[in-house]
């Protein structure tokens, strides 16, 4: 029922902002067209603008996946993680998640795949997959469109709620299942 | 810290690579890294400009302001720096709405819009504000209601009820939220006495 709404309301949100934004503007007084090619005029530079912090960005995770790296971070993080609940399988997920959409999804798959998704780990990876977001990438992009260099605290904050939500995606799973 | 994280990377990714003796992965893992990121950045042109222009016409029509007006007691207490009735609130709204609405291609621009709205107030132009480390907090642990994506590999690989974790993601997301709120205030206390 929840589930059928917010679909709905996915599905008509855009179309209902595409048709009430441009006749409240006309209804008070603004000439539509230009202010629309107006505002747009910035999209191209907009975009642009984060290519190098982009290429920055994914030229190093690029080579951390490729290399292998990744494997070798996860076999010393395991103990670690291990003392939070967290099974040694969906490790390589966790440390995925922030740094790539793609290869993230990839390993959740591959875990849903081999252990079935309505195991423990298969429910685990999907609610880990669903309830984090790719960090790095949000923040080299959402800075990088203003010519941001330095983020400040905002890296680390961002891996405070990164683990904040394998801590909680564990325990929920664990609690519910 | 960003520093830190890029070249740990980098260097480390090169060490492995070279002490497993395919240190020519490298090479072609830099260069397809940088391919990528300038296909992402393209492929953004058509739905920034696109949003850019809807944006601009709700700011003439008000609608913004008007935005920024309802969710106001919400938004002083998350970002004390930006003025009320501030155009960036109303974009940092549309921001997540679009985001726990798994509307992709909409919020994406409309974070960029409230970055260049954020950027406006911003006292030092290559150094991230308060407002904004909150706002990309925010942002990166508030995710869509329905994850679309990892509920068609759970069907795909035979689940009985594929949206049975729609429930535990929405919980720790709101944890996780919850968690970042507070850890911003502290990070943002600590760091305010190491800045300027």
């Amino acid at each position: 029922m929840l589930f059928a709404f917010i679909s709905e309301l996915s599905r008509w949100a855009i179309p209902v902002i595409l048709l009430v934004v441009p006749l409240v503007a006309v209804l008070r007084g603004v000439k539509v067209y230009e202010t629309f090619v107006e505002g747009a005029e910035a999209g191209f530079a907009t975009a642009v603008k984060t290519i190098p912090y982009l290429v920055a960005m994914m030229v190093a995770i690029s080579i951390f996946r490729a290399s292998g790296a990744m494997e070798v971070l996860v076999a010393s993080l395991s103990p670690l993680l291990g003392f939070v609940g967290l099974p040694a399988e969906v490790l390589p997920h966790a440390i995925m998640r922030p740094l790539s959409g793609g290869a993230a999804l990839g390993i959740a798959s591959d875990i849903v795949k081999t252990y079935g998704p309505d195991s423990f780990l298969g429910r685990l990876v999907s609610t880990m997959q669903g309830s984090c977001d790719t960090t790095f990438y949000v923040l080299t992009l959402y800075f990088g469109s203003v010519g941001i260099r330095k983020y400040r605290y905002s890296v680390l904050l961002g891996l405070v709620a990164d683990f904040t939500t394998l801590v909680a995606s564990v325990f929920i799973v664990r609690t519910l299942f | 810290m960003v520093n830190f994280v890029w070249l740990a990377m980098v260097v480390f990714g090169i060490v492995v690579a070279g002490s497993n003796g395919n240190i020519e992965v490298v090479t072609k893992a830099a260069f397809d890294g940088a391919n990528n990121a300038v296909k992402i950045s393209i492929s953004l042109i058509a739905i920034i400009t696109f949003w850019l222009g809807i944006m601009k016409l709700a700011e003439e029509a008000g609608l913004v302001r008007a935005l920024a007006w309802l969710v106001r007691p919400v938004m002083r207490f998350l970002f004390p720096s930006v003025p009320r009735e501030h155009p960036a609130m109303g974009a940092i709204v549309m921001n997540l709405s679009a985001n726990i609405l798994g509307l992709g291609n909409a919020a994406t621009p409309m974070g960029l819009i409230a970055m260049r709205e954020l950027q406006t107030l911003n006292h030092s132009k290559d150094t991230a504000s308060d407002a904004m480390c909150t706002f990309l907090a925010l942002n990166t642990s508030c995710v869509t209601l329905i994850p679309t994506t990892i509920i068609g590999i759970r069907l795909l690989y035979g689940s009985s009820d594929p949206t049975d974790i729609v429930g535990p993601t929405i919980i720790a997301t709101a944890f996780s939220m919850l968690v970042a709120i507070v850890v911003d205030r502290m990070l943002r206390l600590f760091y305010s006495g190491k800045r300027r």
